[in-house]
């Protein structure tokens, strides 16, 4: 195998594994709902995109085999993936989860009783 | 020395999907669950990415793309029931 080839597909699989041991860490030991969200979210797409990325080049420069449904995944997580993240953050927040009692700002709060009142 | 590498980062990603199921496991509340089986699911995505490297076989490629769609359905049915109550809605309820 080409070192070059190895090298780069190599780090992008160890980028992506160290990635996805900051979401676990992250999940463990972040205080509320929405700060581990905000990890969950973030740093496992990316971790994924760069394992995925590494996959692709690997199966590409490897085996001279361009897979395309790779791209269409790394283009689908890119996408998805905050999505989902914000759709769980928006439906814990108006269900009432409390925010870490550290937390300074709460800029919802005034129009969630807004709305509360108009009800 | 590839092959270490793949392993390794196997390992990685397998460590994190024990976190992880710790927090489905423990997690005070339901959202904290949902967050925690999204990130599985795209955890497993790397799995099968790493897998299918070690195992030298492109038949695996697919389910990548499976994975991904369902685990961003999921999450949204979940995320619609617990605002609303309900994942579809009829036009006649409201």
């Amino acid at each position: 195998m080409n070192a070059i080839v190895s090298f780069v597909t190599g780090s992008f699989l160890i980028i992506g594994a160290f990635l996805s041991l900051v979401t676990a860490f992250g999940l463990l030991r972040l205080p509320d709902v929405y700060t581990r969200n905000h990890a969950a979210s973030k740093a496992a797409t990316l971790g994924v995109m760069s394992i995925l990325l590494g996959t692709f080049l690997y199966f590409f420069l490897e085996e001279g085999h361009f897979n395309s449904r790779i791209i269409l995944g790394i283009a689908f997580i890119f996408m998805t993936s905050p999505v989902a993240g914000h759709l769980i953050s928006r439906a814990a927040y108006n269900s009432g989860i409390p925010l870490w009692e550290k937390s300074v700002q709460d800029d919802l709060k005034k129009a969630k009783e807004e709305r509360k009142a108009e009800q | 020395m590839f092959e270490l590498v793949v392993y390794i980062s196997l390992v990685c990603v397998s460590i994190s999907m024990l976190g992880l199921i710790y927090r489905v496991i423990k997690g005070p509340s339901i959202p904290d669950r949902v967050v925690a089986l999204d990130a599985i699911g795209i955890n497993l995505v790397a799995i099968i990415a790493l897998i299918s490297i070690a195992l030298k076989t492109n038949a695996f490629l697919e389910i990548i793309l499976l994975i991904g769609i369902l685990a961003f359905i999921g999450t949204v049915a979940f995320a619609k029931y617990l605002e609303k109550g309900v994942i579809i809605e009829h036009e006649r309820d409201r």
